[in-house]
């Protein structure tokens, strides 16, 4: 690993699923002049909890600072450094490319062949690439691709898990059902 | 039984004990303002501006170390609260704010005296709650007031639609536990922290306490006393932290920092261990980081553990309350002198800018000498509160406090206007005591309207003008860096004592000394606000100073008589 790399930590925090949380977490980052690389949040299997990825470089911020501050929030139930365990980190790349002939499709093809990716749309002059893997690798893809032409790309941004039994969860249940209106869960 | 929203919120109010609370209502509030009625045991004061709201609540809550409660409706109403709640955010003022919001299908829509108030809010409230379901207004109330008052405490603010305010449900109150998974303060230490913190109390040879605000609010003050005087600590003051330990007791130094005691700023220097308890090393107290406190070893205990290694990296850190932390720490301080150090601190006190500004008689009014006699005939036991400036630091300087919760001043965020309202929140937290509004003339006209408030209400407190006829502090710098040149700091004043009197407020001119402790007996023997103009010196400065970001034992003292500045 890069030394690069090693200066990226990862933080997870489980959170309250309700409006306004992921607000509450950007503008702490925003006020306290904390430099983010990337910032995923998702549903979990509860529906009262979301989980976010957080993704800092540690040459330019005080993790430890931004774990306090986040553990102070009222809606944040659970902070954790992930970088110190074993861990699973993927980031997922929708890649668009020129293929306009069989020379460049087969580059593609050979290409995706050697990394976890495949082709998910052909179109008349470009096609879509998909990868999920590790950000480094994903960062490898991306610069054997760049040759051919890339005309369009979006990343996820890293979500992670600890391997093994190191399980990140908490029970959360809200004193009242969120507000489901509309027939369908609000999102944060 | 089956209640509006609005009556909620007043059934929810009594159930925290609140006896009073400051607002001002208006469109979108209206249905609690007319819940009001049914409960005649809240008291409400009707203020002339809502930031007077804020301060208001704010007093009330750091002179009672009880929840201080404002009411303002949507839009305008709200956002003039923002000051107070910023003020109330940085010294830790545990404040909950009720603000009305347009009805739930207006939302979004740019409606009249429409504000995104939560999203304005967030970042100076220690939380903040849009209610969407009136189902969940209880249980909000109840948290708002638990997460106010509790751990480091703070201001919470609850915005509520008109519409839920209208709409009725069964109301149970909910007892047990609150449902707030991710907020659980710290309380106690760890056995190795606190062994760790042994080890470095016992064996110091020049250590000081550094006592703060969060000394006061865990209520621990005994505690810190009991500490210093077993291993005779010397002890030095946050502004906030004033009245932590009395002041007249011999290991008290003084406050510390930019406009600190010489001695203290010398010790904090020369220590060789700093325990610091909740406080929080702000670059008011600590002057240059680089070279602050470098050959001291450092216990930082606050209830806050994001304040831990923010400014100032320590040995120990200890994230809890300082009361309960300090009595695990207690049995473990061993008795020790320190003469040696406590004798070189009292060298260095000998030397103090005291010495000259009280004896010396120039024929005018000098603000320490108002402020020293104000302290003196009122005995030392009034309840002060200052506004921001010259007169504040000076009051810090020249009005030694006994108690905590006596001094009350807006620190942190350092509002000019907080003083006066304020002082009116302490009073109607605290009738049986003398109350003292010490400002300056140019924050007390940024609130002077409140002096309706104070009439309407006949609240029994004395304002202190000190009139120097300049934004004083201001000058000051501009006088230090700028040459100065007074840009935009001498003020044209109103006639106070006219003012006064246009607000049926009995008032009094004071400009020679010999009048100061005539000035003090009106005050205090008239049931009802009372004002005192103090014409002073213009052109006063402050001393010691240490210029920001300097070193913190590099401070500008006051010239010596004769000496040139």
């Amino acid at each position: 690993m890069s030394s690069d790399m090693q200066d990226k930590q990862i933080l997870v925090a489980l959170v309250e699923n309700r409006p306004g949380v992921l607000n509450r977490v950007a503008s702490l980052f925003r006020r306290r002049n904390y430099n983010v690389d990337s910032l995923t949040v998702g549903r979990t299997h509860k529906p009262d909890m979301s989980r976010m990825t957080i993704v800092v470089d540690a040459k330019r911020t005080n993790v430890r600072q931004i774990v306090a501050n986040l553990a102070k929030m009222v809606n944040v139930i659970d902070v954790r450094y992930l970088s110190h365990e074993p861990h699973v980190a993927r980031d997922l790349a929708l890649v668009k490319v020129r293929a306009q002939d069989a020379t460049a499709f087969n580059t593609v093809t050979e290409i995706c062949e050697r990394f976890p990716a495949r082709i998910v749309d052909i179109g008349p002059e470009v096609t879509i690439l998909e990868i999920t893997a590790r950000e480094e690798m994903v960062e490898n893809f991306i610069e054997e691709l760049r040759p051919l032409g890339i005309v369009e790309m979006v990343r996820t941004g890293i979500v992670a898990m600890g391997r093994g039994t190191r399980i990140h969860d908490k029970d959360h249940v809200p004193a009242v059902p969120l507000n489901t209106a509309n027939g369908k869960q609000q999102v944060i | 039984m089956q209640l509006t929203g609005a009556e909620i919120i007043m059934e929810c109010l009594i159930r925290e004990g609140v006896e009073v609370m400051f607002g001002y209502p208006g469109g979108a509030i209206l249905p609690t303002y007319d819940a009001m009625t049914k409960y005649p045991q809240l008291r409400h004061v009707l203020v002339r501006h809502e930031q007077g709201a804020s301060h208001m609540a704010d007093g009330y809550a750091r002179a009672t170390g009880k929840v201080g409660v404002c009411i303002a409706t949507s839009g305008p109403g709200a956002t003039n609260l923002v000051t107070g709640l910023a003020t109330a955010m940085m010294d830790s003022s545990p404040i909950v704010a009720i603000t009305g919001q347009v009805p739930r299908p207006a939302i979004g829509t740019d409606a009249f005296q429409e504000t995104d108030v939560t999203g304005v809010t967030l970042p100076v409230t220690k939380h903040n709650y849009l209610v969407s379901d009136i189902n969940e207004l209880p249980y909000i109330m109840r948290e708002a007031f638990h997460i106010a008052r509790s751990g480091r405490p703070g201001p919470v603010l609850i915005d509520i639609p008109k519409d839920i305010q209208n709409e009725k449900i069964e109301f149970i109150y909910p007892e047990g536990d609150m449902p707030l998974p991710g907020y659980q303060p710290p309380s106690s230490a760890t056995d190795d922290q606190i062994e760790a913190a042994l080890d470095l109390i016992n064996m110091a040879k020049r250590p000081i306490i550094l006592a703060g605000h969060g000394t006061i609010m865990s209520g621990g003050t005994k505690e810190l006393r009991e500490l210093a005087e077993r291993a005779q600590i010397p002890v030095t003051l946050t502004l906030l932290g004033k009245g932590a330990m009395p002041e007249d007791h011999p290991l008290v130094i003084g406050m510390m920092g930019m406009h600190g005691q010489a001695a203290c700023n010398h010790a904090i220097q020369e220590a060789d261990l700093l325990i610091a308890l909740g406080m929080r090393f702000d670059d008011r107290v600590t002057g240059n980081l680089k070279t602050y406190a470098v050959n001291a070893k450092k216990i930082h205990i606050d209830i806050d553990p994001s304040e831990l290694n923010k400014n100032v990296n320590v040995e120990v850190g200890i994230a809890g309350d300082m009361r309960t932390v300090l009595t695990q720490i207690l049995p473990g301080v061993k008795g020790a002198e320190h003469a040696e150090w406590v004798n070189r601190i009292r060298d260095w006190q000998e030397d103090s800018d005291e010495r000259d500004i009280l004896k010396n008689h120039q024929g005018g009014l000098i603000a320490a000498q108002v402020i020293n006699d104000i302290w003196k005939y009122t005995e030392g036991e009034a309840i002060t509160v200052t506004d921001v400036g010259q007169h504040q630091m000076l009051e810090a300087q020249y009005y030694p406090h006994r108690r905590p919760s006596t001094m009350l001043t807006s620190g942190g965020l350092g509002t000019m206007g907080f003083g006066f309202p304020a002082a009116i929140g302490a009073k109607l937290g605290m009738p049986e005591e003398e109350v003292w509004a010490v400002v300056g003339d140019g924050g007390f006209q940024m609130t002077m309207c409140e002096l309706a408030t104070a009439a309407q209400e006949n609240i029994n407190i004395n304002v202190a003008i000190i009139n120097n006829g300049f934004l004083g502090m201001v000058r000051q710098w501009q006088e230090i860096f700028y040459e100065e040149r007074y840009q935009a700091t001498p003020m044209w004043n109103p006639d106070f004592c006219v003012l006064a009197k246009a607000f049926d407020i009995p008032s009094m001119r004071v400009t020679q000394r010999e009048q100061v402790q005539e000035a003090v007996e009106f005050a205090r023997n008239i049931d009802g606000p009372t004002l005192i103009e103090f014409v002073v010196e213009k052109e006063d400065m402050v001393y010691p100073m240490v210029p920001s970001g300097a070193d913190l034992d590099k401070m500008i003292r006051r010239p010596k008589p004769g000496e040139k500045v």
